[in-house]
Formats: structure tokens, C-alpha cells, sequence
């Protein structure tokens, strides 16, 4: 991995700043990692640790334990196939394995290129338009199998 | 300006009352375009409307006649995203961008209503134009979700025209003792599954003494299908901070902490939108009202882990760690946040206490059944006309829900089952439809009222693979602390897959059984305690079903992939080959028996070439064809 430059070291150290006088801020920091880089690498964790003084196994921890937080990147585009009951009722299921085997990667897993992930979420709560696909905020609604070609193509095309 | 007397607040409340009411009525001949800004009508463009209703307005230079408005979610989320126009309160669905031009010109401008874009009711085929004739909205009543739909959520002003604070003002009015007993006899009962007496919660918490209490608002809402937690809290996030603001000084916390899904950054960013401008009018802050009560609160967000729903793992969470739950005793109330005497309420349950406060506790307990009072949001999904959120009665029975508010089942198809509580509950069959939804009234039919996602099954789901999907969903987010929720639900997930893949055996179901009670007893948190249910509870209701997997290899719903099979029926089938030909892998051919009074031989399918694409199925213009 590449050794993290001087100013991500300084934006981190912010971060922690950003929070170290609130009780038990580590979760806090870490979402805000998190939503600014994308994940939360060793090398991360370990500045973190270092100001802080929570220790990098009590901060692994935390990081692997919630699946909000990622130690590797994601893709460029984030497919979220909605597995909550209503979208698995009516079909999601079918949608997310579509999806997978156009891309032929799991869920979590991101493509080689670097474009796409696919996340099985957790009801997103568009339980009107199930299944839902959100696909960077982006939300498809009443997602039928095949369309889901004409989506991947539709992100490919804007590369 | 602050407010610090209750005068200034009744006076401040006095004029938005009146400001509300003046919208609401049209005063002046103003009218009031309301629109739905809910996760989901949001994601279906709502803001784009918005903007479109601003632009045109402004374009036909009718500013003066009209407001545009963002409000709370309607509760009716398979017809969004909704437009409605007061004071007529004419209701507009399925509303797109461009039927804006439409409705500025014909029903702003002109006064007259589209016909196109009413609510058609499922059943009669009629048009409805105002909201309270829809039979989605006529048996409910709004105690928890009270101002949603009405005011606009970021907009203070506004959620005190709607009664805000009234019930903190009485509160403060009262001892913290007194206002236990107020909410100890309103039978208030938490909302996010357990049913606990919340009134008792709170006198525990009361009873210990320490320097420091806290509330926590358990607003990690992780059951899959359920989102009214998120709706409250997108809609009216006053009335949830008014309700934790009475908790804190009822047990003597002064701080409290807001703990929500980190998926849901609309109702977190109204959140903390409320919490700003309650504290920028002193109603958040020190010796409010001129009393001696102080309050501040925090919001901290979830990171994606179901457990943290438990409010043991929960409170671990806030402190920064793993979310693993803590053996109890001790209970919250004595050792909770940071070792401090904690209550843990949902939601719901907050938003629940201003109403009892400001109306009173008779009034709430008059709605409801005897040991269960007031009324319960719902989740309503899955295969039902009307899905939505909606707050009925307790009492109500899952008919009412089903078919008089939900609608009932779309395309013709039969009801199979309705699942309550998640991934923690069961489901309950047709003979069950008349049955009262209450607390103990679904514990002891087999289920669970849970935090309220109700989702609805019909012929087409197969039982099997619903409980496989939950406990999948269990396996995935058990934290891995104790032993039989982290090993069992591993060992139950591969005896369902082997039934759902054909490949299960009796003694599997026997094992299931026996797991599902070792599972059930040995774990340490609710979420494994709890895991087996939608097992227990499909083998109880569906054996049969389980049986056709294991015995006959067979899927009844044509769910389950590994097991389904299409099949030709030979009588109807008059041999036009239309199958044959759409068959990407040509497993269709000829078969050498013509059924009487039919020209040509029927078809085969032949069942070692077929990949279950069911082209053919889609293809027969007699309906021929069967899954299954």
C-alpha cells in the first residue's frame, strides 16, 4: 500500500481533532474517515491510534466489526441491491444475483477496474418502490432482471 | 429570542397556531401545494417537484396566491410521491415532474381538479379527491406520527402551530414523580419490540440516585422492512426530542443521546436541525422555562450492525466499542451509558409521551385493548395494494390492516401469511385474520408485535426460503459473543439450505426443531433468543410445505431454484410449438400423447436440459405451462 501523504496525515489528525473532546469518540471518527475516504486502512488506524492513545487492536476492533467501515476501497459506483423483506418479497433476490453475474463479483466485492461494488443492503425504506436498487443516492425503483443490463451500461457509458 | 417563561411560550404558541391554521384554511385566499419529503417519495423526484412548483410559480407570477411546502411522510408510499392542495385538500399521487405545468395551470390557477391524478380506489374503481376518504387513511388514527404529513420538519415554527411543547410546558408543571404516574397510567409500552411498561422503565432509572443519568433514543432501526422510526423521525423530530426532554427530567437525566442508523441521513440531518433550533430558543439549554431542569442533546450514529438495535449493544456502541451486548443484570436503569443509571426508549415510544403529557392519560388509554393502549405504527409491505406506513389502533385486526387499509392482495392472488416482527417474529395465517393486533394477543398466537414491520406473503412465497432469508439475515449480524447464537443460527442456516437445495432429510427437520429450542434457551441477547422464531413459527404453519421440499423434492411456491420444475399440462396443451421455439436450450419437444378433442401431440419438457428460465411459460398463450 501507498505510504499516505503528509497532508491525508494532517486531514486525519483533523478529523480526530474534529472530536477528541467528546466522551469515547472513536466511532465518530472513524464515520467521518469513513465518509471522506471511502475506508479505513491500517495505516489509518494506526495515526489514529497515535492520537488518540486507543490502541490499533481495540480500534481494528471497531472497524471490522460494523459493516459501515471498510478496510479496502470501494468502486467507483456503489450498487446497493436492497435485501430488506419487502424488496426479497417481490423478487430482490433475482436482482442482486443479475447483478453479480454481469459484474461476476460478490456481494462486497468491488470489480477489478475499480468501477463497481455491489452492497446487499438492509431495507433502505423505499418500501413503496421495492425492489429498490440505490446505486450512489441514486435509487431505481420496481428494479425488474432485465433491466439491470441496461443500468450497469448506463455507468459504463459515463465511465 | 429566548423563551424562558411559560408566558413567552404560550404567546409563542398562540401566533404559530394561528400561522398554521391560517395556511391550512387559506387565508386570504392563499393556498398551500404540501409535498411529501419522506425517504421515499424523495427518491421518486419529490424534489424535483418542488423545484418545478417553485420555478412555475414564479413564472405565471402567482408567489402571492400560493406557498410550496416540504412536509412529512404521508404514510401512503406506493402511491408517492403525493402533491396535496390546501385548504381544499385535494390529493394529487404518482405525481411526475411534468404533471407540475398541469397542475399550476388547471388546479392553482383555474381551480379545477385533475381528474387523472386522483386516488383510485383498488376495490371500487372510484375516484377520491381528498385525502380523509381514502380507505388507506380512514381507520387510522395519528398519536405517533402526529404532525407528519402536516408541518414542515425543519421548520420549528411550524411544529408549534402543531402543539409542540405543550406536553413538556405541563410536564415541567408537574414532579418528576407525578409525571411517572401519568405515563405509568397511560399503559405506554415501548415500541421498538418488547413491550416493557414504559412508565416502569422509567421509575427504575428514577429510583437510582447518581450525579449523572442519561435517555438514550434507540433509533437504530435494523429490522429489514420496517421504517417508521425513520418516518417520526424525518417527519416530526420535535416530538421525539419533547418526548426524551420528558424522560430526562421524569428519572433526572440531563443529557441524552440520539442513536440512529447511519443509513438514514435525512432523518439524522432533520434531527439535528431541530436540535438546533430548539436550542436557539432556549427550549434545549439550561434552567428551561425558568426552571431548575436542564437539558442538552447529542446524536451519535450507527454504523451498520443489526445487534446494536439491543440496548445493551447499543449503548456499548456509543461508547465507542463493538457492539456486543452485556449480560443483565445489571439493567440500563442501573448501570447503563458510561456505568451511569440509563433509560433506553425507541423512537416511537418518545414520540408517544408528549401526547400523553399534553392530552392526558385517559385520553391516550382510550384507544386500544386492555393491556395494550393507545396505537401502533406499521410497516406495510410486500405483496398488498397499499403499501405504506400507517398507525392504527391497537385492537385493530390484521384484516383491517390487511384488506380495508392495505387494500388487500394485488393481481387476484391468494394471502399465504403475514410475518410481523422481523427477523425475530413469525408469521400468522388466514385463520388468524380476525385476531386483535395487541401485545400479548400476537405472542400468543405465535408471533410478535416486534417494532412493526408487517409484511405481507401470498401464494407465490414459499415458507422455507422466507425463513432461510431471516435466518440469514441473523447468522450475517449475530455478533459472535455467545456461543449458540453465533454457532446454532450457522448450523440452522445450513440445514435450511440443504432443504430449500433439495438435498434435506427428516432428521434435518427433527435437528432444526431441536436447535431452534437450544438457541432459543442458551443465548445471552434477544436477537439470539429470538432467532428461531420465523423457524418455529413456518414449521408450525407451513409443514406441509417443509415436507414437499424434503419428501417430494418440491418447491409448492416455485420459489426455491434448485427444486422448481416447469411442467407441461398434456390436456391443455394444444401442440402450436410456440415454447419450443422460444426454449433457449431446446429442451422441448414433441411428446407422443394428443389429449382428446386436441389436433396435435402435446409437448415435453425434458427436465435434465432445462435451466428454469420459464421463457416458455411466458411464451403459452394457454396457460399450459406450470411452475412449481
Amino acid at each position: 500500500m501507498q505510504k499516505l501523504s503528509e497532508a491525508a496525515v494532517k486531514q486525519i489528525n483533523e478529523i480526530c481533532d474534529r472530536h477528541i473532546n467528546d466522551k469515547t469518540p472513536l466511532m465518530m471518527i472513524l464515520s467521518d474517515i469513513q465518509k471522506e475516504y471511502g475506508y479505513v486502512p491500517i495505516d489509518v488506524q494506526e495515526i489514529v491510534s497515535e492520537r488518540t492513545g486507543i490502541s490499533v487492536a481495540e480500534i481494528y476492533g471497531v472497524v471490522t466489526f460494523y459493516s459501515f467501515f471498510s478496510l479496502k476501497p470501494k468502486g467507483k459506483y456503489i450498487i446497493g441491491c436492497c435485501l430488506g423483506t419487502a424488496c426479497y418479497v417481490k423478487g430482490a433476490q433475482r436482482v442482486i444475483d443479475e447483478f453479480c453475474e454481469i459484474l461476476g463479483i460478490e456481494p462486497g466485492e468491488t470489480t477489478e477496474d475499480g468501477m463497481f461494488t455491489i452492497d446487499a443492503l438492509r431495507c433502505i425504506g423505499a418500501c413503496g418502490i421495492a425492489p429498490a436498487v440505490s446505486i450512489n443516492g441514486t435509487v431505481y425503483p420496481k428494479v425488474q432482471v432485465n433491466q439491470v443490463h441496461s443500468i450497469i451500461d448506463e455507468y459504463r457509458k459515463m465511465g | 429570542m429566548k423563551i424562558r417563561t411559560n408566558e413567552q411560550l404560550d404567546s409563542v404558541l398562540t401566533s404559530c397556531t394561528e400561522g398554521l391554521k391560517n395556511k391550512m384554511e387559506g387565508f386570504g385566499g392563499k393556498r398551500a401545494v404540501l409535498l411529501c419529503g419522506g425517504t421515499g417519495c424523495l427518491s421518486s423526484h419529490s424534489n424535483e417537484i418542488k423545484n418545478k412548483f417553485n420555478e412555475l410559480i414564479a413564472e405565471y407570477g402567482i408567489s402571492d396566491k400560493v406557498t410550496v411546502n416540504q412536509v412529512g411522510c404521508f404514510g401512503f408510499c406506493s402511491q408517492g410521491p403525493f402533491v396535496k392542495i390546501l385548504p381544499e385538500d385535494t390529493l394529487y399521487r404518482l405525481v411526475k415532474v411534468e404533471d407540475v405545468e398541469e397542475i399550476v395551470k388547471t388546479d392553482l390557477m383555474n381551480n379545477q381538479v385533475i381528474e387523472r391524478l386522483l386516488y383510485v380506489d383498488p376495490v371500487t374503481h372510484e375516484k377520491v379527491q381528498k385525502q380523509d376518504d381514502i380507505n388507506f387513511y380512514k381507520k387510522q388514527k395519528r398519536v405517533a406520527l402526529h404532525g407528519c404529513g402536516t408541518i414542515n420538519a425543519e421548520d420549528i415554527n411550524e411544529a408549534m402551530g402543531y402543539g409542540a411543547f405543550k406536553g413538556l410546558q405541563r410536564a415541567l408543571s408537574m414532579t418528576p414523580k407525578e409525571v411517572i404516574d401519568e405515563v405509568l397510567a397511560s399503559g405506554l409500552r415501548g415500541r421498538g419490540g418488547a413491550g416493557f411498561p414504559t412508565g416502569r422503565k422509567w421509575s427504575f432509572a428514577y429510583a437510582n440516585n447518581a450525579d449523572q443519568k442519561y435517555v438514550v433514543c434507540n433509533g437504530d432501526e435494523g429490522d429489514p422492512g420496517a421504517f417508521m422510526d425513520r418516518s417520526i423521525l424525518e417527519g416530526n423530530p420535535f416530538a421525539v426530542i419533547e418526548g426524551m426532554m420528558i424522560a430526562g427530567y421524569a428519572i433526572g437525566a440531563s443529557e441524552g443521546y440520539f442513536y440512529v442508523r447511519a443509513e438514514y441521513p435525512i432523518a439524522v440531518n432533520r434531527l439535528q436541525k431541530a436540535i438546533d433550533q430548539m436550542t436557539e430558543i432556549g427550549i434545549l439549554g439550561d434552567n428551561i422555562l425558568g426552571t431548575d431542569f436542564s437539558f442538552m442533546a447529542h446524536i451519535r450514529l450507527g454504523a451498520g450492525a443489526f445487534v446494536c438495535g439491543e440496548e445493551t449493544a447499543l449503548l456499548n456502541s456509543i461508547e465507542g466499542k463493538r457492539g456486543m451486548p452485556r449480560p443483565r443484570p445489571p439493567f440500563p436503569a442501573v448501570k447503563g451509558l458510561w456505568g451511569q443509571p440509563t433509560v433506553v426508549n425507541n423512537v416511537e415510544t418518545l414520540a408517544c409521551v408528549p401526547y400523553i403529557l399534553r392530552e392526558g392519560a385517559t385520553e391516550f388509554a382510550s384507544t386500544g385493548t386492555e393491556r395494550s393502549k393507545g396505537t401502533k405504527v406499521f410497516a406495510l409491505g410486500g405483496k398488498v395494494n397499499n403499501v405504506g406506513l400507517v398507525e392504527v389502533p391497537m385492537g385493530t385486526t390484521l384484516r383491517e390492516l390487511i384488506y380495508d387499509i392495505g387494500g388487500g392482495i394485488p393481481d387476484g392472488k391468494k394471502f399465504k401469511a403475514i410475518q410481523t416482527g422481523g427477523p425475530s417474529g413469525g408469521c400468522l395465517t388466514e385463520e388468524y385474520l380476525d385476531e386483535p393486533i395487541d401485545f400479548d394477543n400476537l405472542v400468543a398466537k405465535g408471533s410478535m408485535m416486534g417494532s412493526g414491520g408487517a409484511i405481507v406473503m401470498d401464494e407465490d412465497n414459499c415458507m422455507v426460503n422466507i425463513a432461510k432469508f431471516y435466518m440469514e439475515f441473523i447468522c450475517d449480524e449475530s455478533c459472535g459473543k455467545c456461543s449458540p447464537c453465533r454457532i446454532g443460527t450457522k448450523r440452522m442456516l445450513e440445514i435450511l439450505t440443504r432443504i430449500t437445495d433439495g438435498k434435506g432429510t427428516m432428521e434435518d427437520l427433527q435437528e432444526l426443531e431441536e436447535l431452534s429450542e437450544a438457541v432459543k434457551n442458551n443465548s445471552l441477547c434477544a436477537l439470539g433468543q429470538t432467532a428461531a422464531n420465523p423457524v418455529v413459527s413456518t414449521i408450525t404453519h407451513f409443514k406441509d410445505e417443509y415436507l414437499a421440499h424434503i419428501e417430494e423434492r418440491r418447491c409448492p411456491a416455485g420459489t426455491c431454484k434448485s427444486l422448481m420444475k416447469y411442467r407441461i399440462d398434456r390436456n391443455k396443451c394444444f401442440g402450436c410449438k410456440l415454447c419450443a421455439r422460444n426454449c433457449p436450450v431446446g429442451a422441448i419437444s414433441v411428446s407422443e400423447y394428443t389429449a382428446p378433442g386436441k389436433k396435435k401431440p402435446a409437448l415435453h419438457i425434458d427436465q435434465d436440459k432445462c435451466i428454469k428460465c420459464g421463457m416458455c411459460r411466458a411464451s403459452c398463450k394457454f396457460g399450459a405451462i406450470m411452475k412449481g
